[in-house]
């Protein structure tokens, strides 16, 4: 139980960039993702946003087979794909193997496929013709679709598992992961999430009354966690993907070590004191945070950054109040702290991941991304933590140590310490 | 519509199927679908689905079955058209 586990490889498909050194350049200069989309006031959507990757399909067929290509329509399955092969790819190695990769194995989540894509099955269906369906509609329908083709692309032979938890889906994937390797039953895992907010998803959320409504003629500042004026959050869709391997293994062969994950935690509120399906139970947030730092032998006073979850609802005000009460700090001592949502939305399923590969690259860079639409802190967070905390510009600075977390519906959290290679 | 025709479209039928572009061209009656052109057996169905399309017939589940080999292939397309006429 001694082994210490690295993150040797990133792949980003991100509202404000796809590829790393696209995202890295976004998410230093404060750039935002959010954009326009017409089609959604024709539907009369409250809303009419999304953080929505600048995505060309064809580019797809640089990763698969044509014969794989031809007949894929999953939206989530292509962006699932790319962040897991840019990954795999940065972390050095070949995509081609012959023998299954019995050391290698994948933890990919999703909230739910491409429902976009299920409506032709649906309208085939119901016109009396599912003869017609073929043979793709299964593989991308099934929850496990994403990582079916990632793994079958690597031929990943070690254990392949989707999980979902909602918004917390990406960091429990890392989490996941982690711990298979620390048990030793893998040697290295590609972790990660992906998710495409259609319409359909889109309009179930627009309906609850959770979406920001008031920056439709202004996107790029319609995203706007901690602020006064934060009306809800905006839908995103993308990808993040991490490898982890065994420290020991990333060494033998000489791969880059981007940073380390010490430890983690993943814990639901039980939908009670307080916590609904909908909301956080604060005690179960609390000790999830403290548990992740208690398996991570870190005291709340090494975090440097808090990444956190901060989706521009209402939510954000108990979140940071239970970040002060988990860390026992507040006011000036309270760390630096940002939201990844001011600039690409709520990636739901994926933001965990995308959120992490952030992370991650803040730590290898050494700066804190700034949290953009923040001119106006909402006073009550600002009466627990310093403004200084909350940075509307880039810092350059020592990050050795992030907390990185996300909550999500059915009340599940998941937070994971990352930490500098040392 | 000779054999020899069927065969050239079928070149075209199968070709979004299998990545082994070089036996593709040179098909004949013997090339099985499946151990020489490498075609994923679930897609056989996409492959008769395509052919009921372009043909306009109806290959029921028994003579699908039938479809190992180009030859078989091309046999059953040609019965399911003369039962068109």
């Amino acid at each position: 139980m001694s082994k210490r586990i690295v993150i040797t490889g990133l792949g980003v498909v991100s509202p404000n960039g796809v590829g790393i050194p696209a995202f890295l350049h976004a998410i230093q200069n404060g750039i935002s993702g959010i954009k326009f989309m017409p089609h959604y006031e024709e539907l009369n959507f409250g809303c009419r946003l999304a953080g929505m990757p600048d995505f060309e399909w064809e580019k797809l067929k640089d990763y698969i087979s044509d014969v794989t290509f031809y007949g894929l329509k999953g939206t989530n399955i292509g962006y699932g794909l790319i962040a897991a092969l840019d990954a795999w790819a940065d972390s050095g190695m070949k995509y081609e193997t012959d023998e299954p990769r019995w050391e290698t194995g994948c933890i990919f989540g999703n909230s739910i496929a491409d429902t976009e894509a299920m409506k032709n099955v649906i309208i085939r269906v119901d016109n009396k013709e599912a003869k017609k369906l073929g043979s793709r509609v299964v593989e991308q329908a099934m929850n496990s679709g994403a990582t079916s083709y990632i793994t079958g692309r690597l031929g990943l032979g070690n254990k392949v598992i989707t999980n979902s938890a909602a918004c917390a889906t990406g960091t429990q994937a890392i989490l996941m992961g982690y711990e298979y390797i620390k048990h030793g039953y893998a040697k290295r895992m590609i972790v990660g999430s992906t998710e495409h907010v259609d319409t359909y998803v889109y309009g179930a959320f627009d309906s609850m009354r959770v979406l920001s409504r008031k920056f439709n003629d202004h996107p790029e500042q319609a995203s706007r966690p901690m602020s006064s004026t934060a009306g809800g959050f905006i839908p995103g869709s993308g990808a993040g993907a991490l490898i982890l391997e065994d420290l020991d293994f990333a060494l033998e062969r000489n791969a880059k070590i981007y940073a380390e994950v010490l430890g983690g935690s993943s814990n639901s509120g039980g939908q009670r004191l307080g916590g609904t399906m909908t909301a956080a139970n604060s005690t179960g947030v609390i000790r999830c945070i403290d548990e992740a730092m208690t398996t991570s032998n870190i005291s709340a006073s090494q975090i440097d950054l808090v990444s956190g979850h901060l989706t521009a609802t209402n939510a954000d005000r108990q979140e940071i109040e239970n970040w002060t009460m988990a860390l026992n700090r507040k006011g000036k001592d309270f760390p630096l702290t940002n939201s990844l949502k001011s600039m690409i939305g709520h990636c739901l399923s994926a933001a965990g991941s995308i959120e992490s590969v952030a992370a991650i690259l803040q730590i290898e860079h050494q700066f804190v991304h700034p949290n953009i639409n923040l001119e106006d802190p909402n006073p009550v967070i600002t009466n627990m933590v310093s403004i200084d905390s909350l940075p509307v510009k880039m810092i350059k600075k020592e990050v050795n140590i992030v907390a990185k977390a996300n909550f999500g519906f059915g009340d599940v959290n998941s937070c994971i310490i990352l930490s500098k290679y040392n | 519509m000779t054999r020899t025709e069927i065969l050239n479209e079928l070149k075209k039928v199968f070709a979004p199927y299998t990545t082994n572009k070089e036996m593709l061209a040179g098909i004949n009656d013997q090339t099985d679908l499946i151990k020489d052109l490498k075609i994923n057996s679930a897609n056989l169905v996409d492959i008769i689905i395509d052919a009921e399309a372009k043909y306009d017939i109806e290959i029921d589940y028994d003579s699908a079955d039938k479809i190992i080999n180009v030859g078989t292939c091309i046999d059953v397309i040609m019965e399911k058209l003369n039962q068109n006429k």
